[in-house]
C-alpha cells in the first residue's frame, strides 16, 4: 500500500497543524497510517481487538506528545516507535516476549532446504540440483487473490521478528533504516530477519504452486465424477 | 562456473537488493546471476513475492475506535 502519496503534507505542515488542533490534519493521518498500524501491532499481541486498542491507545499518546515532538525523525517513525512500545507493554502482558536485542537458533541457518543444492562430493557442489520449478505468470492465471491469500497465511507462520521486519518492510514498504530505527535493531540483524522470513514466504508460494500445478495434471482424469 | 556457488548466492539477494553488498561480492553476485537460469529464476520468484507482499489488502480502523479518536482530539484540553 502506498502510504506516502504525493500530496501528503511534510512533516512540518503537519506538526503544526496538528498543534493547532487542525482535525481535518489528524483525520489525515488517522486514515492514512492507521492500517498498517493495526497491521504491525497485530504481530505483537494476541487478538485483532487488541492490536485496535494498541493503535487508539498509541493515537492518545500522540495527541499528548505531539507538543513534545522534536523531529529528530519523521513524525511517521516516531508515530511508529510510539506504537512498538505500546505494543511491546501489552505483548508482555498478554505472555508474548519477542527478544529483540539477538538473533536466535530460529535466525540462523541456510534459508533454502540445503538438499536442492548438489552435495559436496559433486563436480558441480552448491548448485541446484534441479532449477525452482517456473511460476505460473500473473497474465496466465487469475490466481492474484489466492495468491494474496498464501502469502498472508505464511506471514501469520512467521516467527514473531521475521514477521513483524517483513511487515514494515515489504508489506509497509518502509526503508531499511526507518525499520532499524522504529524497532531499535543492527541494520545485519534486521536483513538476516527479512531475507529469512522472504524466502520462507516464496518457498510457501512455491509449495502451493507445485500444488496447482499437480493438481492440473490429474484434473482430466479425476475432477469429473 | 562462477566464484559463486547457487547455495550461496541464494543467501545475499536481500543484501544484493538494499544495496549492501561490498563491490567484489556485488560483482560476483551480478556476474552468477547473468550465467545461471536457476538463481536468475529464485531471484525473480523473490522479487515476485516481495511484490505480492506490497499488494496484501489491510483493514482500517474499526469506526467506533476511529470516531472516538477523533472526538479525543477535539476534545483534548489544550
Amino acid at each position: 500500500m502506498d502510504v506516502e502519496a504525493r500530496s501528503f503534507p511534510s512533516d512540518e505542515v503537519l506538526v503544526t497543524r496538528l498543534r493547532a488542533r487542525d482535525e481535518a490534519a489528524f483525520a489525515l493521518v488517522l486514515d492514512a497510517w492507521s492500517t498498517g498500524m493495526l497491521r504491525l501491532a497485530r504481530s505483537f499481541v494476541s487478538t485483532t481487538d487488541s492490536a485496535a486498542e494498541v493503535v487508539q491507545e498509541t493515537w492518545l499518546a500522540v495527541l499528548q506528545g505531539i507538543g513534545r515532538f522534536e523531529g529528530r525523525s519523521s513524525l511517521r517513525t516516531w508515530v511508529y516507535r510510539i506504537l512498538v512500545n505500546t505494543a511491546k507493554r501489552r505483548g508482555v502482558r498478554e505472555g508474548r516476549i519477542i527478544p529483540w536485542s539477538s538473533l536466535t537458533a530460529e535466525d540462523e541457518g541456510p534459508t533454502v532446504d540445503p538438499t536442492r543444492f548438489r552435495g559436496p562430493s559433486d563436480p558441480f557442489a552448491g548448485h541446484w540440483r534441479e532449477f525452482p520449478a517456473q511460476w505460473p505468470s500473473p497474465e496466465q492465471e487469475t490466481l492474484a487473490d489466492e495468491v494474496r491469500t498464501q502469502v498472508a497465511g505464511a506471514l501469520a507462520e512467521l516467527p514473531d521478528r521475521q514477521r513483524v521486519v517483513i511487515t514494515l518492510r515489504d508489506v509497509e514498504g518502509y526503508g531499511s533504516d526507518e525499520v532499524c530505527s522504529i524497532l531499535d535493531i543492527t541494520a545485519a540483524n534486521q536483513r538476516v530477519l527479512l531475507h529469512r522470513a522472504r524466502a520462507f514466504v516464496r518457498s510457501r508460494l512455491e509449495e502451493y504452486f507445485a500444488t496447482v500445478e499437480a493438481a492440473r495434471g490429474v484434473g482430466g482424469e479425476a475432477v469429473t465424477s | 562456473m562462477t566464484d559463486l556457488n547457487c547455495n550461496e548466492f541464494v543467501e545475499l539477494v536481500t543484501a544484493y537488493l538494499d544495496g549492501q553488498l561490498d563491490a567484489v561480492s556485488e560483482r560476483r553476485f551480478v556476474e552468477h546471476l547473468a550465467l545461471c537460469d536457476g538463481c536468475e529464476r529464485y531471484f525473480d520468484q523473490l522479487r515476485q513475492t516481495i511484490g505480492t507482499l506490497g499488494d496484501l489488502p489491510g483493514e482500517g480502523l474499526p469506526t467506533a475506535a476511529r470516531d472516538a479518536l477523533l472526538s479525543a482530539f477535539r476534545d483534548r484540553p489544550s
